[in-house]
């Protein structure tokens, strides 16, 4: 009997799709440009080279890394990277060497600390305050009972008790 | 009562209509073209210009080097026979050259010194000098991404102002001479 095995087949195939699709996205993701005269031979450069370029923003294709990008300044800018890997120069030498001519936003990764911090102290800063009207209202729920004149007692009596304003 | 509607309504209301203010003002801008979201401040700006030693498009033994240039402002403007947009560009150039006082220099940026050349000997020369970078290495050095783009050099060999895209007479009058001005401060 064929019927149910092709149901079966017939039922697998959003999911073969997303799944493909899923792989297409990480080949993509994953194509490095290659540059002709690349002779960067050293393992230990090699890595260092590659995560370098990733940090990278190609300017001209600015959604881009230099890793990524195919385009002339991208290949111009990682032959400056391989250079001055061969000449000793250290990682942040480098970074400095591309922010000097290009400004930060050649950086994918910020320098600037409060960039990093703002997501962790605006989710913690949400957080207290969640809290605290939640203390409130429990707090005033067991307190004063609601007015049934005042429509807005429902939504936060709190306020009365703790300010003594009203 | 009041004063708690106040709090609960009309502070929020205000930061809305000042967040679309500020967001309105910003499309606006963006709207006349006088912010270009692309275009990517120099960190330049201020600082000595990289120093330039380079052929010329010449092809003979001469040598431009920005160290020539010291003691009066001038322009270098990066350009490709390759770049459709420089090709826009010319004209605007053929008329500034002679009209603003400031020597304009050439940057063939990766291109070809003959075609180059031929660009100039068909459409015409503003340029004071032609500096030939062919690898793209002194373009680096002043954090070019694309062309045409051009610096504005004030007599001391500092940057004092960047334009990115194709330069105009405008664009010479209301972006670039001002800082000119503004650097000199009065002094000849």
């Amino acid at each position: 009997m064929n019927t149910p095995i092709r149901s079966t087949a017939t039922r697998w195939q959003p999911w073969s799709a997303v799944l493909l699709g899923a792989a297409l996205l990480f080949a993509s993701a994953s194509s490095l440009a290659v540059d002709a005269e690349d002779t960067l031979t050293d393992p230990v450069l090699r890595t260092r080279y590659e995560s370098i370029n990733r940090e990278l923003r190609c300017l001209v294709c600015q959604n881009q890394t230099i890793a990524d990008s195919d385009a002339d300044l991208a290949k111009d800018l990682r032959r400056e990277v391989r250079g001055m890997l061969e000449a000793g120069k250290t990682d942040a030498e480098i970074r400095n060497f591309m922010t000097d001519r290009y400004g930060d936003f050649v950086l994918y990764k910020p320098r600037s600390l409060v960039l990093w911090a703002a997501p962790a102290v605006l989710l913690l800063g949400g957080l207290v305050l969640v809290g605290r009207i939640v203390v409130r209202r429990s707090r005033s729920m067991a307190t004063a009972a609601p007015d049934p004149d005042d429509s807005l007692a429902n939504d936060e009596p709190a306020s009365r008790p703790t300010d003594g304003k009203a | 009562m009041n004063g708690k509607l106040l709090n609960r309504y009309l502070w929020p209301a205000v930061a809305v209509l000042a967040l679309f203010g500020v967001f309105m003002f910003a499309l606006a801008r963006i709207g006349s073209g006088d912010l270009v979201v692309s275009d990517i401040p120099s960190p330049l700006i201020g600082k000595m210009a990289p120093a330039i030693d380079l052929p010329t498009i010449a092809g003979d033994e001469a040598r431009f080097t920005s160290a020539s240039m010291l003691g009066k402002p001038w322009l270098l403007n990066v350009w490709g026979t390759w770049c459709p947009a420089c090709r826009d560009e010319h004209p605007a150039l053929m008329e500034m050259a002679p009209v603003i006082g400031v020597p304009i220099v050439g940057l063939d940026w990766k291109d070809d010194a003959g075609d180059a050349r031929n660009w100039l000997a068909s459409l015409g020369n503003p340029y004071h000098a032609v500096a030939f970078d062919p690898v793209g290495r002194t373009a680096i050095d002043f954090g070019v991404y694309g062309a045409p783009e051009t610096f504005l050099i004030g007599a001391d060999g500092r940057v004092l102002a960047k334009f990115i895209g194709p330069l105009t007479m405008e664009a010479w009058e209301t972006k670039l001479k001002p800082k000119l001005l503004a650097a000199k401060g009065g002094q000849p």
